[in-house]
């Protein structure tokens, strides 16, 4: 049986079976992504549901888990409402403009070791790139509607999203410094030996700069003056309704994730287990234990997890900025104290002998 | 014509055409929009030569920051598409001259030997291990330094003086201090009366 099937695949040319192999492992990521975001959703709406003393939804199946899928057989039967005079093209094109930079980011992250679908040499670079396109989704979105409130909401949140960009980027300077890459693996490795080698500590500025910055990137509460109900209606998508509405919506649940998986990459140590050269070898070479306790592909969504229940704490917790704080925060905080560190670790990697800290 | 000729003539194609349409579009907005189009197919041809470095750079500066805040600009204009296209006609002949100079001159000098397919041989297969953004740098910081730190000081003149050029001060708007506005005394907001309470009458 087993030979009869590589019969099959051997009767492929070559670069159809690449081309297969890849389309699979897309399948592989996008599937699981794609239901996270539909389940994250859920997850925010039970979380501050029970954080406010709610229950949160609990009649659509079995304690409510059918809840996503009912929300978007729901949205996928409405009608698309495209506005008079509106761009209809561009009007359309927006949400997908705002959706695929947040998936295409995944084909450069590391799972494992030894899964990933690419390893690019520049693959922060990428990410920094795909990242910086979301914005046009925003801004498209508002242009085309051709109403003034969406139009307003896209220049306050564009112009948000450019603000915090800049602090994310120069706190991602700092990481390829102290991991003297750009790959995305090799920035894992490099935090490799314990959890006390994780860029968390010490990076810590940095890090607490990036998740902020990522909450402000993604629009979510405290920043998302973008929707802003109380202000201006619902912001840059106040004139899309049905599945178009859906994908904006989607978008931010997508780019969270992203997000988490990227501070967990980049700060947490990604797959990287936190009793790494703490427990003993032997305890570590135990059939189940080991593999639970050891370095995989778990640790990396637990820390994932823990950072997107984060997001859900900050919009349970905290009151919505106002626009000239959020602009404030941005230029004129988070953006020098990432310059101060990056001073401060490249004096202390090449002037000082205490340079071990930040490698 | 193997694959990857095929996949250059088809970003070449949405190139050009994208860089047709960015002159010969009527709104602003949607003429840089198609800039942007012609932006990332430049890219793509440039990860087909192997430079994924400089193509994800384009992409990162021109896309995700230089074509934003142009955007965002040429969103905000409320220009008169009717006064744009007066005068059309009187300045076509010039124009058009013009064009017709420029494209006759790019012939000739194209045409010459020095651009010639021998001029340029194929540097062929790089190494596996090969690092684009590894090379670039280290030829950067080391043969090109004082050229690049040149180069930098230069943009920051130029970011000092842009800001400069535009920093006053207006005298009628307001604005909040948000170090005065944490640090209030409660007292000079609140005042706390004590009275005895008033029998109902």
């Amino acid at each position: 049986m087993i030979q009869f099937m590589l019969d099959i695949w051997n009767l492929f040319p070559d670069w159809s079976q690449i081309a297969m192999i890849n389309i699979g492992k897309i399948v592989l990521i996008l599937v699981p992504l794609l239901l996270s975001v539909a389940y994250l959703t859920y997850a925010e709406r039970k979380i501050i549901g029970y954080m406010q003393v709610r229950i949160g939804p609990n009649r659509v199946g079995p304690k409510g888990w059918l809840q996503p899928i009912a929300d978007a057989g729901k949205l996928l039967f409405k009608e698309i409402i495209i506005p008079t005079q509106a761009s209809r093209y561009l009007f359309v094109f927006a949400p997908i403009l705002a959706f695929a930079p947040a998936l295409a980011a995944w084909a450069v992250i590391p799972f494992t070791d030894k899964m990933w679908l690419t390893n690019i040499d520049a693959g922060l670079l990428y990410i920094l790139a795909l990242t910086s396109m979301t914005v046009y989704g925003v801004i498209i979105a508002g242009w085309a509607s051709n109403s003034k409130y969406a139009f307003l909401g896209s220049l306050r949140s564009a112009a948000q999203i450019v603000a915090y960009e800049i602090a994310m980027g120069f706190a991602l300077v700092g990481v390829l410094m102290a991991a003297g890459s750009l790959n995305l693996r090799e920035i894992v490795l490099a935090q490799s030996g314990g959890p006390h080698q994780w860029y968390l500590l010490p990076l810590f500025p940095l890090f607490l700069v990036y998740l902020i910055s990522g909450v402000a990137e993604t629009n979510r509460s405290p920043f998302d003056v973008a929707e802003g109900e109380s202000e201006i209606v619902a912001g840059f998508h106040v004139e899309y309704s049905g599945m178009t509405f859906a994908i904006f919506f989607l978008a931010e649940y997508a780019n969270m994730i992203l997000i988490s998986a990227l501070c967990a990459i980049m700060f947490l140590g990604g797959w990287l287990s936190p009793f790494e050269g703490i427990l003993p070898a032997k305890i570590l070479a135990v059939p189940v234990i080991g593999t639970v306790l050891g370095n995989g592909v778990h640790w990396l969504l637990l820390k994932m997890s823990f950072i997107l229940f984060c997001f859900l704490w900050f919009r349970a917790t905290f009151p919505r900025y106002r626009y000239d704080q959020i602009m404030r925060l941005g230029w004129k905080v988070f953006i020098p104290v990432t310059l101060v560190w990056i001073g401060v670790m490249g004096g202390v990697m090449f002037l000082t002998p205490w340079g071990f800290i930040f490698h | 014509m193997t694959f990857l000729q095929g996949v250059f003539y088809f970003f070449a194609t949405v190139l050009v055409f994208a860089a047709a349409m960015v002159i010969t579009v009527r709104n602003p907005v949607k003429a840089a929009l198609f800039l942007v189009l012609a932006f990332v197919s430049a890219a793509c041809l440039w990860v087909l030569l192997q430079a994924e470095f400089l193509a994800i750079v384009l992409v990162l500066v021109y896309i995700g920051a230089v074509m934003v805040l142009f955007l965002f600009v040429v969103m905000m204009l409320d220009i008169n598409l009717v006064r744009l296209r007066e005068g059309f006609g009187e300045y076509l002949p010039i124009g058009g001259l013009v064009a017709v100079l420029l494209v006759l001159e790019m012939v000739i000098v194209l045409s010459t030997d020095q651009f010639g397919l021998e001029q340029m041989p194929d540097p062929g297969a790089l190494p596996a291990d090969h690092s684009n953004t590894r090379a670039l740098g280290r030829l950067l910081y080391t043969v090109y330094a004082y050229p690049f730190e040149i180069a930098a000081g230069i943009l920051l003149v130029a970011i000092v003086a842009a800001i400069a050029l535009t920093l006053r001060r207006r005298k009628d708007s307001k604005y909040q201090d948000p170090s005065w506005q944490i640090n209030i005394e409660p007292r000079e907001r609140v005042r706390v009366v004590k009275m005895p309470s008033e029998k109902k009458s």
